[in-house]
């Protein structure tokens, strides 16, 4: 299988260029800092209880405070992976075609298309793995320090996975249309206005702006990236946490539908087979 | 000047397929919005040949090569690679490539890089793990396997990609500039491959712009200049007839010009003093030379030097690059430039 070839060859790619090794360093730092600052706050927590003798009566009940750590947790790791992926799949086709290292493989008997599926599920599983490491380091930590398991976490993980391969998909796109400067700016762009466009709707929400609900919602249209991130974060929190904390970049207590995660996987599959099409009839 | 195929282009004859040209190109075009790259390709190059195609940079060489390979779409006309169709599976099993701006995946050692080009290539492991060493040995690179390209210097790196291209045995191998990056020694094992290559039925299409690389190798040339095909032929048939040959002898006479008209043509004469002359002729092979100066002995004249001036292809190149860009210049200056 030619398409497990050119996976295999991304993945080499990326621990012999040494992407994966500075990731995981840098990630290793991200998770170390993160233990001590859900200590700290368990800490905080335990002594503030402490003070009233042992009499609950907090400001915000333990689960919400322990979802509140777990969440800032969650986003910080879906906006990295975003980031990375981004960065990581820039130049998938672009860089090769201007290296020109794709026309000794292009020119063997495999499709092009392949080339493409190939650097995708490469792509994919490193998206998967680093998603999950992520996740369990975040859900261990809340797990060993301060006693609490948010729920739904796989489905979290999943949606989680989701919103990279969302931004996955559009980097590969870019990466056959464009330069790799040009596709860089391209879908950062997306990503942001992704960002903004679910802030906007969150606020919309908050104040019953239709106008701004709509603004959110095309947004999400066009890069389902922050819809899927809401209801990631809407699935792993409690009910009483959602109710709590209202609408914020965090989470949502109007969670996107079913239909929005079925349109998000399609979204995904409809922009690979346009970046295959677009490949397949480019000059090199 | 053009020994192009004119006359009724040779048909696809329904015979087994080793008897189909290695490469048959008709009327390619490629077009870069107003740019004409390649205009009216016509070629066709018979399995087992060296083909050299030469041209000035610039002149659609590359071009030519990446529409054949596959690697950008004609504009117009049409081309079959071993009797098939351009882009078919089974012809790219069977084609080898050089790119003229080589650059491979350069975290990889030469064998691992040799690995995965084999297996895209459908080679079978055994056949893989066979063939490397010979790949590498072939070119020059024995010992160097466990290196990573980005050790390899430039030379290195353009010979572990002929490795790569001549790998799976292919029939067909394209060459585009072999040589760009490669010292005289490194040139001289290009050669080499070429010719141990050639012997062994393979088809090479040699891409170069440096004359004395393809005169060395080729059984035929194309000349391409500005996108179009100026001059195809044999090396022989290409090259000026006769041999002009100078010669200085203690002195001029009817008599001995009425030997030397016999033999050759004179081309320029030049009496430096009174005993001697310089003379250049043009003779119709090298036999006559000898010839010529035992006629020139047996009238008396004393003949201190004979030198055969052989015109070289460069010659040649240089005299129809320049017919051509003239012509180009004509037609630019009545209006739109337009290569015919």
């Amino acid at each position: 299988m030619m398409m497990l070839l050119i996976a295999r060859l991304t993945l080499q790619e990326a621990v012999r260029r040494k992407l994966v090794w500075a990731v995981l360093a840098l990630s290793a730092v991200f998770v170390l800092l993160y233990v001590y600052g859900f200590q700290i706050v368990v800490d905080d927590f335990e002594a503030f209880n402490d003070q009233r003798g042992g009499e609950p009566r907090e400001f915000l009940p333990r689960e919400v405070q322990m979802s509140i750590m777990v969440m800032l947790g969650l986003w910080t790791v879906n906006f990295l992976a975003g980031v990375m992926t981004i960065f990581a799949a820039v130049g998938a086709i672009s860089s090769e075609i201007e290296a020109g290292t794709l026309h000794v493989i292009v020119t063997k008997p495999l499709n092009r298309f392949e080339i493409i599926a190939g650097k995708y599920l490469g792509f994919l599983t490193m998206i998967v793995i680093y998603m999950s490491l992520m996740v369990g380091s975040v859900v261990a930590t809340s797990y060993f320090v301060a006693d609490y398991v948010p729920p739904n976490i796989l489905d979290g993980l999943g949606l989680m996975i989701l919103v990279s391969t969302i931004l996955l998909s559009l980097t590969m796109l870019g990466s056959t249309i464009f330069s790799t400067m040009a596709n860089g700016v391209v879908v950062f762009m997306l990503y942001g206005m992704a960002l903004t466009g679910g802030l906007v709707e969150q606020i919309g929400t908050g104040i019953d702006n239709d106008t701004m609900v709509r603004i959110g919602v095309a947004s999400s249209v066009l890069v389902p990236s922050d819809s899927m991130w809401k209801l990631a974060s809407y699935k792993v929190q409690p009910a009483i946490a959602v109710s709590l904390t209202g609408p914020n970049p965090f989470g949502t207590f109007v969670p996107p539908s079913d239909f929005a995660v079925r349109y998000a996987i399609f979204y995904c599959l409809a922009v690979v087979l346009v970046s295959m099409a677009v490949f397949q009839r480019r000059d090199l | 000047m053009s020994s192009t195929t004119e006359a009724p282009v040779p048909q696809p004859t329904p015979r087994a397929e080793a008897e189909q040209p290695a490469i048959e190109a008709r009327g390619l075009q490629k077009a870069f919005g107003d740019l004409v790259a390649v205009d009216d390709l016509t070629i066709t190059v018979g399995q087992g040949e060296v083909y050299g195609f030469l041209g000035p940079n610039g002149a659609g060489k590359s071009t030519t090569v990446k529409i054949l390979t596959g690697l950008i779409r004609p504009t117009a006309g049409e081309a079959r690679l071993l009797g098939r169709k351009l882009g078919d599976r089974r012809t790219k099993r069977e084609i080898g490539y050089l790119p003229e701006l080589f650059r491979f995946h350069d975290w990889l050692t030469a064998n691992e890089f040799l690995d995965v080009h084999g297996r895209l290539a459908g080679m079978t492991r055994s056949q893989r793990q066979q063939r490397i060493p010979e790949a590498l040995q072939l070119v020059g690179l024995t010992g160097r396997g466990d290196d990573r390209l980005r050790t390899f210097s430039k030379g290195m790196q353009q010979r572990a990609g002929l490795a790569q291209a001549l790998l799976h045995n292919p029939k067909l191998i394209f060459l585009d500039e072999p040589t760009s990056a490669l010292d005289p020694i490194g040139r001289r094992i290009v050669r080499d491959v070429i010719r141990e290559l050639s012997a062994a039925g393979t088809t090479i299409f040699l891409n170069s712009h440096l004359l004395s690389e393809v005169e060395l190798v080729s059984d035929r040339v194309a000349i391409l200049n500005r996108g179009v095909v100026v001059a195809e032929g044999r090396l022989d048939e290409l090259r000026p007839q006769g041999f002009a040959v100078s010669l200085r002898l203690d002195g001029w006479s009817d008599e001995r010009r009425d030997v030397v008209m016999r033999l050759a043509t004179i081309d320029s004469l030049e009496q430096l003093a009174d005993d001697l002359a310089a003379l250049t002729v043009t003779v119709p092979d090298e036999a006559t030379i000898a010839e010529l100066v035992a006629g020139l002995v047996g009238v008396g004249a004393r003949v201190y030097e004979v030198t055969p001036r052989k015109e070289t292809l460069e010659d040649l190149f240089v005299n129809l690059v320049d017919q051509a860009d003239g012509m180009d210049l004509k037609v630019s200056t009545q209006g739109q430039a337009d290569t015919p």
